[in-house]
């Protein structure tokens, strides 16, 4: 359960931003989260409104967008999407790929702020 | 997206303040000529017997210090302090993983110059460290031959994440029907070329093999 942690790193990251650019006011944060980040999406975005607590970003959403997991199979000398997060196999050959390509991705794309 | 909203452009990597830290101390640490060992594992795989047992065997050879993730309680600092090494608790209370930056307050008031290893015990936990890089140079991954062969592929992010794979409790091997040709297969498809060593620190089984390996890898220089 690091979802915490992340939820309160992605908070911190949007409220900098928001202070940077002169106190805007976050209705949102969108995210990018990838497959084989070690992540659980659900868990994170439980942990996110406990992590606004007590923050100018109370009540904004945490948007998430899931990046599939690629792997680079030695076989097909190809870039294939994995079948799941726990099998770094090829989803085409079957053979063991461990080279992650895509899928990794953790990372604050954009906030929604009010004008 | 309601009317009166606009959208700003961040792209910040999530981990990103994690690894500037990490990246600072593995600078540090490489300055200082410190090898650091990072180990993880899941709960009760053998981590504190070993590192109480690297401690000791290799302190006449070398300058060795550790830092432990505990939850809770102070025990693990209590029994690794009885190999005379220096060692320091970091408790995380409930968080479930090492950072870098507890790494970083750990160590302050430490002359790293004056260390020739330094090891880090992460928390228990297979999951969650695979995510923060602490500034360490290997990361070594316990599985016990209690846990089943198929661990690597059950937790692929942290053997993935991970330099070494460490087989622990061989001295059980037999009673556990432990099945080394499965493990290895299965820590290899997670991690091909993946550093395979397997031991007991507590009969002793393959412990030279492995302080020969950390001797290895520690640059000459460092």
């Amino acid at each position: 359960m690091h979802e915490l942690s992340i939820a309160i790193n992605i908070v911190e990251i949007a409220e900098e931003e928001a202070q940077r650019r002169g106190g805007l006011h976050v209705t949102a944060v969108h995210l990018r989260l990838g497959l084989l980040a070690g992540v659980v999406k659900d868990a994170l975005l439980s942990s996110y409104g406990v992590a606004c607590e007590d923050t100018p970003l109370r009540g904004s959403r945490l948007v998430v967008e899931e990046v599939p997991g690629i792997v680079y199979c030695p076989t097909c000398a190809a870039g294939r999407p994995v079948r799941s997060s726990e099998w770094f196999c090829c989803s085409e050959c079957g053979s063991i790929a461990s080279e992650i390509v895509q899928g990794k991705e953790l990372e604050v794309v954009s906030l929604e702020v009010e004008e | 997206m309601s009317p009166g909203t606009r959208i700003i452009e961040v792209r910040q990597n999530v981990l990103k303040q994690n690894d500037l830290v990490a990246r600072a101390l593995r600078q540090r640490f490489q300055d200082a000529g410190v090898f650091v060992v990072s180990m993880v594992s899941s709960p009760g795989s053998g981590k504190t017997t070993l590192l109480e047992k690297t401690l000791t065997l290799l302190q006449p050879e070398f300058r060795v210090a550790a830092i432990v993730g505990d939850l809770a309680t102070e025990n693990d600092a209590a029994r690794l302090a009885r190999s005379h090494a220096r060692v320091k608790q970091i408790t995380t209370g409930t968080l479930c993983h090492l950072e870098a930056v507890m790494v970083q307050s750990a160590l302050e008031g430490w002359r790293l110059n004056e260390l020739d290893f330094l090891f880090i015990e992460n928390v228990g936990n297979l999951v969650c460290p695979s995510s923060y890089d602490l500034g360490e140079r290997m990361r070594l991954v316990l599985m016990s031959v209690t846990e089943g062969e198929d661990k690597p592929l059950k937790y692929p992010t942290i053997f993935n994440s991970a330099d070494v794979a460490v087989i622990t409790k061989m001295d059980l091997a037999a009673a556990a029907e432990f099945d080394g040709a499965a493990a290895h297969r299965n820590i290899l498809a997670v991690r091909p070329g993946m550093a395979i060593l397997e031991l007991s620190a507590k009969s002793g089984l393959g412990m030279k093999a492995y302080l020969d390996f950390l001797r290895s890898r520690r640059p000459a220089s460092a």
